[in-house]
């Protein structure tokens, strides 16, 4: 299959491995990947702020640069949670009805990482090799937007030498919630401390989850603390394999991927 | 005012300077105090973790949940669409019944019909059953300021009265209080009290309705408020647990109920799916212990005299708003309280209004116009919990959503924070901007000096992230730009 892969603008940016991850992973399983260059953002960020009129240039942008693409997977579960609840809304409130339709039309091609190996797919065990122990925290929009359910954990269960350890209260935020991280800093804080404790009381190596922005959280805030647990993204745990260990993802600057 | 104006659009939101739908500060800045409360947050821990599990243990009991749900959201909005013919039918019916039925366009109407009301039977003191709408207008306040003694007798909100607090729970009004603390304010403020009072829980009861008892046998008006008002029959409803409301609905020679407009149900029969929804999402029981029903008066049994306050106090413009108006479907069970993890650590007081919470954030702001509250649907991830709890199907998440963009609409000045996401949007639209902008996010690394992370003193808005958490130097190159460059396009 041809794989139109929606990097989203926060991986892009700042967690590009996770992006690379993702295309290696569907290459190995035998798909053609391409990369739209005129991709951006989902436009979510500016909706769940309040900038809903912004977000439609953005949403209309995105829509462009898939057009025409026959699947199109993200390694983000909010992102694609954004495009099927939110894309059509905001450009139908502002009057662009056209837009609308192909965004409605675009997001039920669009799938999330886990989603698209499991239920389009039909495969659970993508032949990955990690032998770490890890602990998964579904992410909200994943949890309560998309319903991923425990598509992760059928794909994380076969993964060769892994070892999967359950995160208490796993189904609590982490207290990210975008802006609200920075609007309401303290309690975002406060959320993320409970989650950063049930974390490191499962001795993981790793915390993983299917939202890098949630990892960002999370990880920044063990990485403040000096803990010794770093998060990775389920993209980067299922492409690797025996002869490619994915690198080391918070110990030295990110170089160029 | 008259019947025809209530749920007719054109009517204003609550007002200022009387009742508590409107905080003194920010939610952030009230949060922020809120977290560093540690007991609270210890008190609340272990009462919402209780609560929710209990919930979803007897909410797993019913092999039907989805379409009790799927139901009670159907009925509310049918009724909301036809709320002015409901509400005029259920005051011909109890003023067929022997009732009288008041209209208040917002808390100071409502204040004065009650303190009115009141005053014309010559008590001095009146016993209330715990009720969301007079905590909402502020009526304790305004019978006090008539000389009227106001007694609560539901035990959380008499323990909230006693300690001259506010409630933080639309439930459990004083669940940011542990039993040692509540035996250190019934020590301190009931008149003979045992003074080998204990915090056992079962003497905090018995404290409480030693003092209760006397007052409900000599109370001559009672106010109450209503979890639903049926109209087809004129029959108001009660749900409770303690049997305080029994006593303060049939034993006073006057009864007064305040009721919000959108209490109201077409029908009796709709009480049997809002009777299944409402006690397994509120308390986690299959029933709670007192439901009380009564329409009108009944000579020689209980009330002889009863008025019905109907009240909007913003109600009315909250139904003008398509997206928003579902906030009224609400049913005040408060499970999206007790599942939701901002509420869980900051408690209810940071919200500033007597509806905390998820609900709260979305029905607070709509009542009093989103700029009078302009903070609180900000105060939440967004993560949904309280949508998938909520018994009527309320999509809290996305009217939160709506609510912020109505705020960012309402702004005459560009904001800083307007400024960048315009800028934002630009960019996020033209792809060649666009890699401009994440190329200019690589002067970061000037700043990380060769570190894997930022510096922890950043500017705001980053300070709000760097101050508790480490953000990772940029790398050299976004993944869109190094595949280019390796594919072609």
């Amino acid at each position: 299959m041809k794989v139109a892969l929606f990097a989203t603008c926060l991986v892009d940016t700042l967690t590009p491995q996770v992006a690379r991850a993702t295309a290696v992973l569907l290459q190995r399983l035998g798909h053609e990947v391409v990369v739209p260059p005129t991709q951006a953002c989902c436009g979510q960020m500016h909706v769940n702020t309040g900038y809903r009129r912004e977000a439609v240039p953005i949403v209309a942008n995105h829509v462009r640069a898939f057009a025409g693409a026959e699947a199109i997977v993200a390694p983000s579960g909010s992102c694609v949670a954004s495009i099927h609840h939110q894309q059509a809304d905001v450009a139908r409130r502002a009057g662009e009805h056209r837009l609308a339709d192909d965004a409605a039309e675009l997001a039920g091609r669009t799938y999330e990482l886990s989603q698209f190996l499991v239920d389009v797919l039909g495969v659970t065990d993508v032949g990955a090799y990690y032998p770490h122990r890890v602990t998964y925290h579904p992410t909200c929009h994943s949890l309560r937007l998309l319903r991923v359910g425990d598509r992760p954990l059928q794909l994380l269960r076969a993964v060769r030498g892994l070892e999967l350890v359950e995160l208490p209260g796993a189904e609590q935020c982490c207290g990210f919630g975008g802006t609200f991280a920075v609007k309401n800093a303290d309690t975002s804080t406060a959320m993320l401390t409970d989650k950063m404790a049930n974390v490191l009381s499962t001795h993981a190596e790793v915390c993983t989850a299917g939202d890098a922005s949630c990892l960002l959280h999370i990880g920044g805030g063990l990485s403040r603390l000096k803990a010794g647990t770093r998060t990775v993204h389920l993209a980067e745990i299922l492409a690797s394999t025996e002869e490619a260990v994915t690198p080391d993802q918070t110990t030295r600057p990110a170089m160029s991927v | 005012m008259t019947a025809v104006d209530l749920g007719m659009p054109g009517l204003p939101t609550a007002p200022r300077g009387v009742g508590h739908l409107r905080g003194d500060e920010p939610f952030p800045d009230a949060a922020r105090t809120a977290l560093r409360n540690g007991q609270q947050r210890a008190n609340l821990g272990h009462a919402t973790t209780t609560i929710r599990n209990k919930r979803a243990r007897v909410v797993a009991e019913l092999p039907d949940w989805a379409q009790l749900r799927e139901a009670g959201r159907a009925l509310k909005a049918a009724t909301m669409a036809r709320l002015d013919d409901h509400l005029e039918e259920l005051e011909r019916q109890v003023t067929a019944h022997g009732g009288t039925v008041h209209w208040a366009r917002d808390a100071n109407e409502a204040n004065e019909i009650v303190t009115r009301l009141v005053q014309a039977t010559g008590a001095t003191e009146v016993v209330k059953v715990k009720s969301m709408a007079t905590q909402e207008i502020g009526l304790n306040e305004a019978l006090e300021a008539a000389g009227l003694d106001v007694f609560e007798t539901d035990l959380a909100e008499l323990i909230v009265q006693l300690g001259e607090d506010k409630p933080s729970h639309i439930l459990v009004p004083a669940i940011h209080k542990n039993r040692a603390e509540i035996r250190e304010i019934f020590a301190r403020t009931i008149p003979g009290v045992d003074p080998g009072l204990t915090d056992d829980p079962r003497q905090l009861a018995m404290a409480a309705r030693a003092h209760l008892r006397e007052r409900f046998l000599r109370a001559r008006v009672a106010v109450s408020g209503a979890n639903f008002g049926v109209a087809e029959t004129g029959t108001l409803c009660v749900v409770e647990s303690e049997g305080n409301g029994r006593m303060c609905l049939t034993l006073p020679d006057t009864l007064i109920t305040v009721m919000g407009i959108e209490k109201v149900v077409p029908t009796w029969r709709d009480l049997e799916v809002f009777l299944q929804l409402l006690p397994r999402s509120s308390t986690g029981e299959r029933m709670n212990p007192y439901t009380s029903t009564w329409a009108g008066v009944t000579p020689g049994d209980g009330p002889q005299e009863f008025h019905l306050v109907l009240l909007d106090n913003g109600r009315t413009a909250v139904l003008a708003d398509e997206v928003g108006r579902e906030a009224l479907h609400c049913i005040r069970c408060s499970a999206c309280l007790n599942v939701c993890p901002v509420y869980e650590r900051t408690g209810g007081h940071a919200y500033g209004s007597v509806y905390p919470g998820p609900i709260g954030a979305i029905l607070s702001p709509q009542l009093t116009g989103v700029e009078d509250n302009a903070s609180l649907p900000y105060a939440s991830s967004l993560c949904g919990a309280c949508y998938d709890v909520c018994p009527v199907a309320i999509d809290i998440p996305k009217i939160l959503v709506h609510l912020r963009g109505e705020h960012v609409e309402a702004q005459t000045r560009l904001t800083p924070e307007a400024a960048a996401f315009r800028a934002l949007s630009a960019a996020m639209s033209r792809p060649w901007l666009w890699h401009l902008t994440q190329r200019a996010s690589r002067l970061g690394r000037l700043l990380a000096r060769g570190k894997p992370t930022l510096p922890r003193v950043l500017p705001p808005p980053a300070s709000g992230w760097t101050r508790s958490r480490d953000l990772p130097t940029p790398p050299t190159s976004t993944f869109v730009e190094s595949w280019t460059r390796e594919h072609g396009r």
